[in-house]
C-alpha cells in the first residue's frame, strides 16, 4: 500500500477541520475526492504535504510505509509526495529553471542518485514541458509571476511530471481552467500515470473526472468521508447536487 | 567636560601634529581649506540622537575611542591583499592603506591618454587644477562635523579624472584596506572623481580590513559627472564588524550626465552614510541603489538626497536591507523636487526583510515636491521571508536552508542583477548564499 490515513483529525486555530479521515490508496489507482466548499478538501491535500498551520489531534499517515506525519514538507516531497497547489505561490526573483533544478537535485541526493548536469537537466524538462504544452520561455521568468490562471496550474502539472512523485495530488487543478487547459492538464496527468504511481484528485466538479477517470470517488462532507465508491458516484453527485449529501449524511455533527 | 568635547580636544590636540608633519606641504593653497575645516570642527558638536538626522544613530560608542590618525601606511603586502582583488578586472587597481596610497601595490594599466588616476595627494602637491577647481566644493563642511573631520586632514585618497571624451572599459577598483593591527586608527581617505564631458568611468570603492579590529573610517567622495558624462559607481563596504564607518558622498552632476551608484554594505559596527546628488542642469539621471546585509548588532544607516533642482530629470532609488539576530537599519531618503524642476520623474523605494524577532529597521521615504508637471513615487516595505513561499519551495523538496538562500536571493535580486560590473555581482551572489547556507 501506498498510502493510507487512520482516523486523521486535524485542526487549524483550535478549529477541527478535518474529522476523522479514513483512505487507502495504492500504486496505479487514481482516487478522486469531491465535496462542498469547506468540506475540508483542501486542508486534506495541505495536511498530507505537511503544512505547519495545522494540528493533528489524532490519528495517522502511513507513506511508503514510514510515519508521514513525523517527516518534514521537505522530506515528504523527496520520498516522492507531489501538491499541486489550488492557489500556485508567485515568486518574484526565482526562475522556474532554478526551481526545478535545485528540487531535482535535492531529491536525487536524498534518494542517493547523482545530481544531474546542466545539459541532462536541460533535455529532461524540453521534454517534460511537451506534456503541458507550456512555453519554452516561461522556464527563464520568475516562479508563476506573471502567469495567466491556466498557465499557473499546467506549471504546477510540470513540475510535478519533472520530479515524477509516487503520490500526485492535484488540489482543484481544474478550477478557473477553460476546456482546452482542462484538456491539456488531464492528458499532462495521464501520460504520467503508471503502475507504480498513483493520483488523488481533489475537486468540487465532476468535469475533470471526465478526463482523468478516476477508480474510486469519496465524498468529503464537514470532515469526515461520508460515502465512497466508483466512478459512477461523481456522476451521481454531478445528477443529484451536494445537498443528496448533506441530507443523506445524518450522521455527521453540524 | 562631556565624553563628546574630550574626543573633540583629542582630535584638535592631533590635528597639531598632523599640521607640523605635514612640513613643506602646508605651504599649499589646501592648507587655507584644512584651517577653515579644523575651525569649523572645533565650532562643531558631535551628533547626537535628539537631532532628526541621527534620531536612530547612535554614535557615541565611536566617542569613546581616542582613534590615532593614521600617519603611515605600514607594510603590507600584495599577498594579504590578493584575497581582495576580483580577478577579472585588476587592470587599474588603486590601493590606499589606512588611507595612504601605495603605489607598490597598485596598478594602472592601459588608460587612455590624459586620464590620471592615483593619490590625491600627489595632484594636490602639483597643484592640479582639476584639485582646485573641485576638491571641497561639493561636500559641506560648515555643518557637517565628520566632513569638516575629514577635510581639515585632508592628506590622501583616490583622485581619478577623466577628460572630455574618454571612455574607461575596465573598472577602476580603489581599495581601502586598514590595518589596525597595533593601534586604533583613524583613517580618512579623501577622495575626488571627476569625470569629464562626454566621458565615461566604472570606479569601485571597496573598504576592507587585515583584521577584525577596532577602528575608525571616515571617508569622503566627491564626484563631478560633467555634461554627458556617465560614472557608474559602486562601494563594497566590508569594514571589520568591530570598526566604525562612516562615508559622505556628493555628486554635482552636469547637463544630460548619467550617475549611477551601488552602495553594498556587509561590515562595521556602526556604519553611517550620507548620499547626496543634485540635478545642477536639465537631462541628467542619477541611480542611487543599495543592499545591506547585517547580523549580530550591526548598526547600519543611509542618509540619502536627491535634489531635482532643474527640470527634465530623472532618479532612481531602491534600497533592500536583510537583517539578522539584533542588528538595526535606518533608512531616510529624500527626494526633493524644487519648482523648477518639472518633467522630473522620480522612484524611491525601500524594502527590508528581518530575519529575527530582534532585528528592526526604521524607514522614512521622503518627497518634497515643489513642481506640478512631476512623476514620483515613493515606498517601503518591512517583513519576513513570505512563509507561503517558504512552503512551496520545501513541498518541492528544497529544504529549509535552501529554500531561505533562494528567497534571499531572490529578495536582493531586483538589486543586485541590475549592477554592470559583472565580477562584483557574482561576487556578491556568492556572498548571499555563503551567508545563509550553513
Amino acid at each position: 500500500m501506498l498510502l493510507e490515513i487512520k482516523n486523521l483529525h486535524a485542526n487549524i486555530e483550535g478549529k477541527e477541520i478535518l474529522k476523522g479521515i479514513d483512505l487507502k490508496v495504492n500504486a496505479g489507482e487514481v482516487h478522486a475526492i469531491m465535496g462542498p466548499n469547506g468540506s475540508g478538501k483542501s486542508t486534506l491535500a495541505q495536511v498530507l504535504a505537511g503544512k505547519e498551520e495545522y494540528e493533528i489531534t489524532q490519528g495517522e499517515v502511513i507513506f511508503k510505509g514510514k510515519n508521514l506525519l513525523e517527516l518534514k514538507p521537505e522530506d515528504r516531497a523527496r520520498e516522492g509526495m507531489f501538491l499541486a497547489f489550488q492557489y500556485p505561490v508567485e515568486i518574484p526573483g526565482v526562475s522556474n529553471t532554478n526551481l526545478l533544478k535545485t528540487a531535482l537535485n535535492e531529491k536525487r541526493k536524498y534518494i542517493g542518485e547523482e545530481e544531474l548536469d546542466a545539459m541532462e537537466f536541460l533535455s529532461l524538462i524540453k521534454k517534460r514541458m511537451k506534456l503541458v504544452e507550456l512555453d519554452e520561455s516561461l522556464l527563464r521568468r520568475s516562479v508563476n509571476e506573471g502567469f495567466s490562471g491556466g498557465e499557473k496550474k499546467r506549471n504546477e502539472i510540470f513540475q510535478m511530471a519533472v520530479l515524477e512523485p509516487l503520490l500526485g495530488i492535484l488540489d482543484e487543478t481544474d478550477s478557473g481552467l477553460d476546456i482546452d487547459a482542462l484538456r491539456i492538464v488531464a492528458n499532462g496527468v495521464n501520460k504520467l500515470k503508471s503502475k507504480d504511481n498513483a493520483t488523488i484528485v481533489v475537486t468540487h466538479y465532476q468535469r475533470l473526472l471526465n478526463y482523468i477517470v478516476p477508480d474510486f470517488v469519496h465524498v468529503l462532507y464537514k470532515g469526515k468521508i461520508v460515502k465512497s465508491g466508483g466512478k459512477e458516484l461523481a456522476l451521481e453527485l454531478e445528477d443529484k447536487g451536494y445537498d443528496w449529501v448533506k441530507e443523506d449524511s445524518p450522521l455527521v455533527e453540524n | 567636560m562631556n565624553q563628546s568635547t574630550e574626543i573633540k580636544d583629542w582630535y584638535l590636540s592631533e590635528f597639531k601634529k598632523f599640521e607640523n608633519s605635514l612640513n613643506g606641504e602646508s605651504k599649499l593653497p589646501i592648507h587655507q581649506l584644512r584651517k577653515e575645516a579644523i575651525d569649523n570642527f572645533s565650532k562643531l558638536d558631535f551628533p547626537n540622537t535628539k537631532e532628526e538626522e541621527w534620531k536612530y544613530t547612535n554614535i557615541s560608542p565611536l566617542l569613546k575611542y581616542n582613534f590615532k590618525p593614521a600617519s603611515g601606511k605600514g607594510n603590507v603586502s600584495s599577498n594579504q591583499i590578493s584575497k581582495f582583488l576580483f580577478d577579472e578586472m585588476e587592470k587599474s587597481l588603486l590601493v590606499f592603506v589606512n588611507g595612504q596610497f601605495d603605489e607598490k601595490l597598485s596598478k594602472i594599466k592601459n588608460l587612455p591618454d590624459g586620464v590620471v588616476a592615483g593619490s590625491i595627494s600627489n595632484a594636490i602637491k602639483e597643484k592640479s587644477l582639476v584639485i582646485e577647481k573641485h576638491l571641497g566644493k561639493y561636500a559641506d563642511y560648515k555643518d557637517q562635523i565628520f566632513t569638516a573631520l575629514s577635510t581639515a586632514y585632508t592628506k590622501d585618497g583616490a583622485f581619478i579624472f577623466v577628460p572630455d571624451g574618454k571612455i574607461i572599459d575596465d573598472p577602476i577598483h580603489v581599495l581601502f584596506l586598514t590595518d589596525s593591527s597595533e593601534e586604533n586608527i583613524l583613517s580618512q581617505p579623501r577622495n575626488l572623481f571627476v569625470a569629464g564631458k562626454n566621458s565615461q568611468v566604472t570606479i569601485i570603492e571597496h573598504f576592507v580590513s587585515l583584521d577584525e579590529s577596532i577602528y575608525f573610517t571616515n571617508s569622503v567622495t566627491e564626484i563631478f559627472a560633467d555634461d554627458n558624462a556617465v560614472v557608474n559607481h559602486i562601494k563594497l563596504q566590508e569594514e571589520s564588524k568591530k570598526a566604525f564607518h562612516i562615508g559622505r558622498m556628493e555628486i554635482g552632476q552636469g547637463r544630460g550626465s548619467n550617475f549611477t551608484s551601488y552602495a553594498i554594505s556587509l561590515g562595521g559596527d556602526i556604519s553611517r552614510n550620507d548620499f547626496n546628488s543634485k540635478f545642477n542642469e536639465e537631462g541628467s539621471e542619477c541611480t542611487l541603489n543599495g543592499l545591506f546585509l547585517i547580523d549580530g548588532t550591526q548598526l547600519f544607516d543611509v542618509h540619502t538626497l536627491i535634489d531635482h533642482a532643474k527640470p527634465h530629470c530623472n532618479s532612481h532609488e531602491h534600497y533592500k536591507g536583510i537583517l539578522d539576530d539584533k542588528s538595526r537599519g535606518v533608512f531616510n531618503g529624500k527626494v526633493m523636487v524644487r519648482q523648477d524642476a518639472q518633467k522630473t520623474n522620480a522612484f524611491q523605494e525601500n524594502n527590508n526583510i528581518i530575519l529575527s524577532d530582534n532585528a528592526l529597521v526604521n524607514t522614512k521615504p521622503q518627497l518634497e515636491i515643489f513642481a506640478d508637471d512631476v512623476k514620483c513615487s515613493h515606498g517601503a516595505t518591512i517583513g519576513q521571508l513570505d512563509e507561503d513561499s517558504m512552503f512551496y519551495l520545501k513541498s518541492r523538496g528544497i529544504g529549509e536552508e535552501t529554500a531561505r538562500t533562494i528567497l534571499i536571493h531572490a529578495f536582493a535580486s531586483d538589486v543586485v542583477q541590475t549592477i554592470k560590473v559583472e565580477a562584483i555581482k557574482n561576487y556578491i551572489e556568492e556572498i548571499l548564499t555563503k551567508r545563509f547556507n550553513n
